[in-house]
């Protein structure tokens, strides 16, 4: 199939990701710009199969939103509401608890639970939030907190972002999700996020959980106004971030979902664009181990197809979604583990359960 | 033949074998399989344009003496809650289709247990006073029609036509093979007849599409049999138009109930879309099926062999009643083909251009 490839153009990125070299900026904008889909996933799936052969993996997992009253009240995003909208509401400790033990007879990994930014909860209710968990799931791994919530919640305590993360760790906290990353341009930032951390931050935040042992996500949100100069920038500080720590685990483009959003103006993005980031994003960040089609945003068909074009990772069962569900995400809210198990063998990939961490549990 | 033999078999022009049909299917990896249909597809289509025409579906009768197993849409004469369409009804979804720039109807429905052939006549002088083409009337309701009326199929045909029929669906091939179509729609025409009635209707001067629902009970074998029996069809008359494979919603179908049959994944859907363009090398058009897999799945498929986005149909009821209910207006079938980097062009029936 090479010659394919040849006939695209795209015969000297061929020649370095066969030899594992780094990709410029130049040859990212090259693949974005790129018109045969084809051939930019073709390449993914070369670096794709160098990293995790022919292994695709998922995880048991659940999904807690504590809370969606938030200060930020980003432009893109249609789950935040201020505190005393009609829709605004807030779980207190119990009832996370209830939502973990309501789900004990399943064989769940992970808990993910991220919120917004609440004006006035105090941080011993997110340390309670945890332990709480721990409590009713001693077992459990808890992926929780974005950048963004951690930046927040060290405010709150008046301490540094080391001591805050020792504090939610002592609670049980065991890795950091990706979100809050957005696009980190500050132009984007300003235009569409300007109270929310700036991408420096971000980066900061991510970089000191590193250096403390703890391994986080990262994650971009494309498909609004940002530009492909822009996306590749952010792909490039992840790249230099992860350079220096090697902390993060996996890469998840997100699909802008516009609906309830104060962004819909915009469409929804489209098949191709969604395989694009992942084929791309899976050349670029050449130091992450794992790219992930997160079938929620996408929908479990393509995410599926997106295991032939990089990605080797389709999270995981997911329970109780209701970010990307509020801006109309029309995808179901669960996928059973046995459905997720056929996806992936369809795709002629070998299913492996993993843990947070990416230990194989059980492979099919 | 190795692998690469028969990639070479592709690329070159060249006409492949069942058994080549075979081993691509089994051996070759998606990307194998999307490089070669599009290479075919940019063979047959050098320019890149992606065609849709704008048409309604309009199913004039969900009764149904059939009761084919694979169907979430018919209702037996016995259930008593059927409808036949009233010419009110029909005109109305006429004028609603020609006021969003609609050229054709697809107007096909049950097999209905005692409507005299006159009726379809009647039907078709009704809606031909609107001017817009009608293409109507799948294999077997033809066939159903020559039974009731004890015509051959020919004469059917000539007085449908000389009633205004203008062309004919695809519909109803199923798999064209005898054993899936006793087990699953006995009732049904058999492969024979469907392909009788086709090669009658091309002689006829009426152009015709192909249609394939797979990923049921059907063998990888049988379905090279249906692609074979369209090849060599097309090869006797080349009155195909186009052909569309879509994969078996299961979802409230008896087919479904009785046994365990999980939906066709999107990669299979993909795999099987690719084969086609590869296999039938004599079929103009294949069309990505968007009602079935959704606006990103087919957006995909323009780069797995599909150079057409099949029709915006602005009313589809049969594939509704399985719950799958994609939604796409012809604004958003532009703008999925134009992100994908091609040209969308609104056609007719015959891919002529619509201006």
């Amino acid at each position: 199939m090479d010659t394919y490839i040849e006939q695209a153009g795209l015969k000297s990125i061929l020649q370095k990701v066969r030899a594992g070299e780094r990709l410029t900026i130049e040859d990212g904008r090259s693949l974005y710009n790129h018109p045969n889909i084809l051939a930019v996933g073709y390449l993914a799936n070369i670096v794709r199969e160098q990293k995790n052969g022919n292994q695709a993996f998922f995880i048991y997992n659940q999904h807690i939103n504590y809370s969606n009253i938030c200060t930020n009240l980003c432009k893109f995003c249609a789950f935040g509401k201020e505190k005393g909208d009609a829709l605004a509401y807030e779980m207190s400790v119990e009832e996370i608890k209830a939502k973990v033990r309501e789900r004990l007879d399943e064989p769940i990994d992970e808990i993910h639970m991220v919120g917004g930014i609440h004006p006035d909860l105090p941080f011993s209710y997110y340390l309670d939030a945890l332990r709480g968990i721990k409590e009713v799931r001693p077992d459990v791994h808890i992926q929780a907190f974005t950048c963004v919530e951690i930046h927040h919640l060290a405010q709150l305590a008046g301490q540094s972002v080391q001591q805050t993360l020792n504090d939610l760790v002592d609670a049980g906290l065991g890795s950091l999700p990706g979100g809050g990353a957005e696009v980190f341009s500050p132009r984007i930032r300003q235009a569409t996020c300007e109270r929310k951390l700036p991408g420096t931050g971000w980066l900061e935040v991510a970089k000191i959980a590193h250096q403390q042992g703890l391994r986080t996500n990262a994650t971009m949100l494309y498909g609004h106004i940002e530009t492909i100069d822009e996306r590749l920038e952010h792909l490039d500080a992840l790249r230099r971030t992860q350079d220096e720590t090697g902390g993060f685990l996996a890469f998840i483009p997100l699909a802008f979902h516009p609906k309830n959003t104060q962004l819909t103006e915009h469409s929804g993005t489209t098949g191709i664009n969604d395989l694009k980031n992942i084929a791309v994003s899976r050349l670029m960040l050449d130091n992450f181990p794992h790219i992930k089609a997160y079938w929620v945003m996408i929908g479990p068909k393509l995410a599926q197809v997106a295991l032939s074009f990089g990605a080797d990772d389709m999270d995981g069962t997911v329970k109780e979604e209701v970010i990307t569900h509020m801006a109309g995400a029309e995808t179901a809210q669960a996928l059973g583990h046995k459905t997720l198990i056929r996806l992936i063998q369809e795709a002629g990939r070998q299913p492996v359960q993993r843990d947070t961490l990416y230990n194989i549990l059980a492979t099919y | 033949m190795t692998l690469q033999k028969i990639i070479a078999t592709v690329e070159d022009g060249e006409r492949l074998t069942g058994s080549d049909f075979l081993q691509l299917e089994q051996k070759a990896s998606v990307h194998q399989l999307a490089f070669l249909a599009h290479a075919v597809r940019m063979r047959l289509h050098p320019a890149p344009t992606v065609t849709y025409v704008i048409d309604r579906n309009i199913n004039y009768t969900d009764i149904c003496i059939s009761a084919c197993k694979f169907c979430a849409f018919f209702k037996s004469p016995e259930q008593n809650n059927g409808q036949v369409l009233s010419q009110e009804t029909l005109a109305q979804k006429i004028a609603e289709t020609q006021n969003v720039g609609g050229t054709q109807i697809l107007l096909q429905g049950g097999l209905h247990p005692d409507k005299p052939l006159e009726f379809y006549e009647d039907m078709l002088r009704f809606i031909k006073t609107t001017g817009i083409h009608i293409h109507g009337f799948s294999p077997p309701e033809i066939v159903h029609f020559s039974k009731l009326s004890g015509l051959t199929i020919r004469k059917v045909l000539q007085r449908l036509i000389a009633a205004g029929l203008d062309s004919i669906p695809g519909g109803g091939a199923e798999i064209l093979n005898n054993r899936v179509r006793k087990e699953l729609a006995p009732n049904k025409c058999d492969a024979d007849q469907w392909i009788e009635v086709m090669e009658t209707a091309h002689h006829l001067g009426l152009r015709t599409t192909a249609t394939m629902m797979f990923g049921h009970i059907e063998t990888v074998e049988e379905r090279l049999e249906h692609l074979q029996r369209v090849r060599d069809l097309q090869d006797r008359t080349g009155s195909f138009t186009a052909f569309i494979p879509w994969p078996f919603q299961p979802d409230h179908t008896p087919l479904a109930a009785a046994r365990k049959i999980e939906k066709t994944t999107a990669i299979n859907y993909l795999r099987m879309l690719a084969l086609s363009r590869i296999f039938l090398d004599n079929v103009p058009n294949v069309q990505a099926s968007w009602v079935t897999q959704g606006p990103k799945i087919a957006q995909l498929s323009l780069f797995f062999g599909a150079n057409d986005f099949g029709s915006t149909m602005i009313e589809e009821n049969v594939v509704a009643a399985t719950g799958v209910r994609f939604r796409l207006s012809e604004a958003t079938i532009r703008q999925l083909i134009t992100d994908a980097g091609f040209q969308p062009q609104q056609r007719l029936m015959d891919y002529t251009p619509v201006q």
